[in-house]
C-alpha cells in the first residue's frame, strides 16, 4: 500500500510538471504582453527597461526554469496589472470559489444521488421520468443559460433571492465564509443551484444507471429473501455498492466545477478565481492565468490522487491488493 | 404430521414482449414440517422459480397467475408485500446458487448478517452480533466471532456458502429453500456442505426443498422427490421407489444419463433433442417429442398416474417395472 | 439505410428533433434570404429602434417579432445570422475534431508499441482536464476571431474522438478477420481503410454529433464570457451576453429569444444523437 502511494505520488509530479511546463509555453509563446502593459507613445527606452523588468528578454527556456525555480517556492510572480503577488491574489480569492465548488457538489450529491437511486428502482414511475427529462436538460442545456433563467426567475420575477455578488461573508480560521449566515446563504443559493446543475445530472444518470443493474444482482435478491426492508437495501447494501463508480466521478467533477465556476462566477458577480481568471484573460495579466492555471491543474493531480487512494477505502477488495484491478 | 406448506395448482407465469412464458403450470405439492424435498430438472425447467414463488420473490415481468400457496395454514398468494417479507428470513429462508453473487462485497460478514437479523426486530448489536457468530459457529466455520469482521473475498467459495446459509438460519426457519447451493462449489466441498445441510436440517426440524439440476445430489439428501420439466411436475415421490422405478419416461431419462447409473464401458445415454420454448409449448404432453413412448394420445392433455405416494404426468407410464 | 430509417421513425421524440434539427439548420442557411434585415449593416440601424418589445414597428417600416437589441437591431435577424455562425462554428469543430481525433485514434491502435503509448496519454490527460480551460486559455492566447476559435474548439474535443476511434479499432484490431488481413500481403493502408474505419463510424458519428452540440455549447459559452467572435459577427452567445445587462430592468426578450434558439438547437441535435446512439449499439437492441 505504501508502495502504491509513493508510487501515485511520483506520478502525480510528472504530471505537474508537464502540466506545468504546456501552461508556461502555451500562455507565453504567443503575443506580447508589453504591448498592453505600456501606452503605444512610450519611447523605446521605457519599453526595454519595462521588458527587462518583467524578464521577457531572455529565452522561453530560462523563463521558464526561472518561473518553475520560484514555483517551487511558492512563487508565482506579480500580476502585471495590480502589482501585487500571484499566489496572495488566487489565495484571495480562492476560499469564494471552493466554498461555492463544494456547495454545488454537495447539492449534486445529496440531491442527485437519492433521486437516481429512486429512478433506478422504479424506473418506470412518472416522477422517474420526470427526474431523468431534468437529467437530460441538465446535461445539454449550457450552464451560463441555466444561470440566466435563475436569475430572471428567482431574483427579478420572483424576488426571492439575490441576483449576483457575494452578500456579507463571516470570518472562520481567517477566511470570510457565505455559509454561516442566512443571508450569506441567500446569495450561495443561486450560484451554487447553477453550477451544480451538471453535476446533478451527471449523478442522476450514474446512480441510476447503478441502481437499475444492483437491483437485479443475486446480492439484492438474497438481502430480499433474508426479509430486509427495502429501504435497509437500498440504504445499506445499494448505496454502497454504487458507491464507487460515484466516487471517481465525484472526484473528476470536483475539478471541472473549478472550472465551470469560472462560467457560474461571471454570470453571478462572485468573487472568486473564475472571476479572476476572465479578468485577467481580458487584460493579457499573464502571470495571474499562469498562476491560475497552475494552481487548477495541481488541484486536478491532488483530487484524482485522493479518489485513487479512496477507492482502496471503499472497496476492500483492493485495500490489500493495493493495486486496483 | 401435519403439512407445513401445501402448494395447489401454482401457476407463475412471465409477460414478456415475446409472448407469455408460462415458467410454472399446475404445479401442486405438499411438505411435511422437517421433510427434505429434492426439485429436480433442467434447466429453464422452472424449479427456480416455483423456489422464488415460494417465497414472493418473482421479479418482473413475472408473476404468479393463479394457484394457493398455504405455508402453515396461511395463504400466501395475495399476502401484502409488508405481511411476506415479514415471513422471509424469519420463517422461510432462501439459499441462493453462487455465494460470490449472492454476498455484498463491499460489506462485513458481520454487518450483512446484523442487517438480515435486525429485519425481524433484532434487539441489541451486542446480541445480533452474539446470534451471528453462534450460527456461524453451527454451520463449521471456526472462530466465528473473529470472522465477523472479515469481508466475503477473504473467504473461501465454500466458507461463503457457509455464511449464507448461516444467514438463512439465523432466526431458525420452519422452511429453507436452497437453490442449488452446492453447484457452484467444488466437488469435495459440495458433499461436506450436503451433508452437513441434511444434519442441521433434521436437528432442527427444518423443511428444506433442495432445488438442483442434479439428481445424484438429490438422492442422496431428500426423502421424496419432485421431477420437473417445462413448467409441470412430471413426476413425485419417494426417492428410493423414484430412482429405482420411475414412472415417467423422462425420469428414466434421467437416470440413464447418470455417470453412476451406467455400467463401466457402456455409453451414457442422453435424451434426444432440448429443452422446449416455453413460449410456445405443444398442446399435450410437453415431452412427448423428445419422448420414445410418445403416440398419438400424447397430443392431448396427459393425465395423473397415480400410485401409493407417488404421482406422474404421463399417459404411458412405465408401469411394468412398478 | 431504409431499415435504419424504419427504426429511426419508431421514436416520436428523435422525430420531432430531427425535423428542429432540419427547420433551424435551413433557417440559418436562408439568413440572407428571410431575414428582414441584414444585423451586420450598421448603417441601417437606428439607435431609435433600440430595445424594443416584440411586435415594435421600427422606422424600417416592419414589426420587430421578437423586438429589438440595445443596438436597435432587429433580434429575429440577429438570431439567424447568429445561428449561422454558432452552426458554422459548431460544424466545423466537429467535423475538424472528428479528422483529427480519429486519425490519431486509429493510429494508435493500428501502430501500437511507443505510437499508441505517447498518443493516449495525451489524450488521457487531456480527458480528465475540463475541457472549457483548455479552449479559455486557447482562445486567451490566439485572440478572437473565427480561426482562433475553431482551433480551440478543436484542442478542447479531439481527444473524445480520439478515444470513440481508438476504442473501436482497437476492438477490431483483435478480431480475427483482421489479423488475417495482417497476414496477407495488404498495405497498412488498405487493412486500416476498407476494414478498422467503416467498423469506427458509427461510434464516431454518435460522439459527432454530440460533439457538434457540445462545440456549439461551448462557442455560446466563451462568446458570453466575451472571448469568443468579435462584436462585429455576434454569435448567439454574444447576443445573450449583451441582453444579459437589460435582464434586470425586465427587457428580458434580448436574453430570452437567443437563447431559447440555443438549447432548441443544442437539445435536438442531442437528442438524434442519443438515438444514433441506440440504434448503433447492438447491445441495447431488443
Amino acid at each position: 500500500m505504501l508502495g502504491y502511494i509513493i508510487q501515485r505520488l511520483i506520478q502525480a509530479a510528472l504530471v505537474m510538471l508537464a502540466m506545468s511546463a504546456l501552461v508556461f509555453v502555451g500562455v507565453y509563446a504567443i503575443g506580447n504582453p508589453i504591448d498592453v502593459l505600456i501606452s503605444p507613445d512610450a519611447t523605446q527606452d521605457i519599453r526595454a527597461a519595462a521588458i527587462r523588468h518583467f524578464g521577457l528578454d531572455r529565452p522561453l527556456h530560462e523563463q521558464y526554469l526561472i518561473f518553475l525555480g520560484r514555483l517551487v517556492q511558492g512563487d508565482l510572480g506579480k500580476s502585471f496589472v495590480l502589482n501585487i503577488p500571484v499566489l496572495d491574489l488566487v489565495l484571495s480569492r480562492l476560499p469564494a470559489t471552493l466554498e461555492l465548488a463544494l456547495a454545488s457538489v454537495l447539492i449534486g450529491v445529496f440531491i442527485g444521488i437519492p433521486l437516481g437511486i429512486h429512478a433506478g428502482y422504479r424506473p418506470d414511475s412518472l416522477f422517474s421520468r420526470g427526474v431523468m427529462a431534468v437529467s437530460v436538460l441538465g446535461f445539454s442545456v449550457p450552464t451560463f443559460w441555466v444561470g440566466l433563467i435563475l436569475i430572471l426567475t428567482f431574483a427579478v420575477n420572483l424576488d426571492w433571492l439575490p441576483a449576483g455578488n457575494r452578500g456579507p461573508t463571516v470570518e472562520l480560521f481567517g477566511v470570510g465564509w457565505s455559509f454561516l449566515t442566512w443571508e450569506g446563504l441567500q446569495f450561495l443559493a443561486l450560484p451554487a443551484l447553477n453550477l451544480s446543475l451538471f453535476k446533478l445530472a451527471m449523478m442522476i444518470r450514474l446512480s441510476r444507471a447503478g441502481t437499475r443493474e444492483v437491483m437485479l444482482s443475486d446480492t439484492v435478491k438474497f438481502a430480499r429473501a433474508a426479509g430486509l426492508s427495502e429501504y435497509t437495501i437500498l440504504h445499506r447494501h445499494v448505496l454502497r455498492l454504487i458507491s464507487i463508480p460515484l466516487v471517481t466521478v465525484f472526484g473528476l467533477e470536483f475539478g471541472s466545477t473549478l472550472a465551470f465556476a469560472v462560467v457560474t462566477e461571471t454570470i453571478f458577480s462572485w468573487p472568486g478565481v473564475g472571476k479572476l481568471i476572465i479578468d485577467s484573460i481580458t487584460s493579457l495579466d499573464r502571470p495571474v492565468m499562469v498562476g491560475y492555471l497552475v494552481l487548477v491543474a495541481f488541484l486536478f493531480v491532488t483530487i484524482n490522487l485522493v479518489v485513487d487512494l479512496s477507492y482502496a477505502l471503499l472497496d476492500p477488495r483492493l485495500r490489500r491488493g493495493g493495486r486496483a484491478a | 404430521m401435519s403439512a407445513l406448506l401445501e402448494v395447489q395448482e401454482l401457476r407463475t407465469h412471465f409477460f414478456t414482449r415475446a409472448g407469455v412464458v408460462k415458467a410454472v403450470e399446475r404445479v401442486s405439492f405438499a411438505l411435511a414440517r422437517g421433510e427434505i424435498l429434492g426439485l429436480v430438472g433442467e434447466s429453464g425447467s422452472g424449479k427456480t422459480v416455483t423456489g422464488f414463488s415460494l417465497i414472493g420473490l418473482v421479479d418482473p415481468p413475472g408473476r404468479i397467475v393463479s394457484g394457493s400457496i398455504r405455508f402453515d395454514g396461511h395463504e400466501l398468494v395475495g399476502l401484502p408485500t409488508a405481511e411476506m417479507r415479514k415471513l422471509r428470513g424469519k420463517r422461510i429462508a432462501m439459499v441462493f446458487q453462487d455465494p460470490a453473487a449472492t454476498l455484498n462485497p463491499v460489506l462485513t460478514i458481520g454487518t450483512q448478517m446484523m442487517l438480515a437479523v435486525q429485519a425481524h426486530g433484532g434487539g441489541s448489536e451486542r446480541a445480533g452480533r452474539d446470534l451471528a457468530a453462534r450460527t456461524l459457529a453451527r454451520v463449521g466455520i471456526p472462530e466465528a466471532a473473529s470472522r465477523l469482521d472479515a469481508y466475503p473475498h477473504e473467504f473461501s467459495g465454500g466458507m461463503r456458502q457457509r455464511v449464507a446459509i448461516a444467514t438463512a438460519l439465523l432466526h431458525g426457519p420452519e422452511l429453507i429453500i436452497a437453490d442449488e447451493p452446492t453447484t457452484a462449489l467444488d466437488v469435495s466441498i459440495q458433499a461436506q456442505i450436503l451433508a452437513e445441510m441434511k444434519q442441521l436440517a433434521k436437528q432442527s426440524g427444518t423443511a428444506l426443498i433442495w432445488i438442483s439440476h442434479d439428481l445424484a445430489t438429490v438422492s442422496s439428501l431428500a426423502d421424496r422427490v419432485m421431477v420437473m420439466y417445462a413448467g409441470r411436475i412430471v413426476e413425485s415421490g419417494p426417492v428410493s421407489t423414484v430412482l429405482r422405478s420411475p414412472l415417467h419416461p423422462y425420469t428414466r431419462g434421467l437416470l440413464d444419463s447418470l455417470p453412476a447409473m451406467a455400467k463401466p464401458g457402456q455409453k451414457l445415454n442422453q435424451i434426444p433433442g432440448s429443452t422446449p420454448s416455453l413460449l410456445s409449448l405443444p398442446p399435450g404432453c410437453p415431452f412427448a417429442p423428445r419422448c420414445s413412448r410418445a403416440d398419438v394420445l400424447c397430443a392431448t392433455d396427459p393425465p395423473s398416474v397415480t400410485l401409493p405416494g407417488r404421482l406422474a404426468l404421463c399417459h404411458h407410464p412405465l408401469m411394468a417395472a412398478a | 439505410m431504409i431499415s435504419f430509417w424504419r427504426e429511426y421513425r419508431e421514436n416520436w421524440i428523435a422525430v420531432v428533433a430531427l425535423l428542429v434539427v432540419a427547420i433551424v439548420v435551413s433557417a440559418a442557411l436562408l439568413a440572407p434570404w428571410i431575414a428582414p434585415q441584414d444585423p451586420y449593416d450598421l448603417a441601417k440601424l437606428e439607435l431609435a429602434d433600440a430595445r424594443k418589445p416584440p411586435g415594435h414597428v421600427g422606422s424600417g417600416g416592419y414589426a420587430h417579432l421578437l423586438g429589438t437589441d440595445a443596438q436597435g437591431r432587429d433580434l429575429f435577424s440577429a438570431i439567424l445570422y447568429g445561428l449561422r455562425i454558432s452552426l458554422q462554428m459548431g460544424l466545423a469543430a466537429g467535423v475538424l475534431g472528428m479528422a483529427l481525433g480519429a486519425t490519431l485514434g486509429i493510429l494508435a491502435a493500428h501502430r501500437g508499441g511507443v505510437v499508441e503509448s505517447a498518443i493516449m496519454r495525451v489524450v488521457d490527460l487531456q480527458l480528465s482536464f475540463p475541457a472549457i480551460l483548455l479552449a479559455l486559455v486557447l482562445v486567451a492566447v490566439l485572440g478572437q476571431g473565427k480561426v482562433p476559435l475553431v482551433i480551440a474548439l478543436i484542442t478542447a474535443q479531439y481527444a473524445y474522438f480520439a478515444r470513440t476511434a481508438y476504442g473501436a479499432a482497437s476492438a477490431e484490431r483483435q478480431k480475427d478477420y483482421v489479423e488475417a488481413a495482417h497476414a496477407t500481403p495488404l498495405p497498412g493502408r488498405r487493412i486500416v481503410f476498407r476494414h478498422i474505419l467503416p467498423n469506427c463510424m458509427p461510434p464516431l458519428i454518435v460522439v459527432g454529433t454530440v460533439q457538434v452540440a457540445n462545440a456549439i455549447a461551448l462557442e455560446a459559452t466563451l462568446s458570453f464570457l466575451g472571448l469568443g467572435l468579435p462584436p462585429t459577427e455576434p454569435s448567439l452567445g454574444m447576443l445573450i451576453a449583451n441582453g444579459f445587462q437589460y435582464m434586470m430592468n425586465g427587457r428580458t426578450w434580448i436574453s430570452v429569444y437567443p437563447g431559447i434558439a440555443l438549447i432548441v438547437l443544442i437539445i435536438s441535435i442531442n437528442l438524434v444523437g442519443d438515438q444514433l446512439r441506440d440504434q448503433f449499439n447492438p447491445r441495447l437492441r431488443r
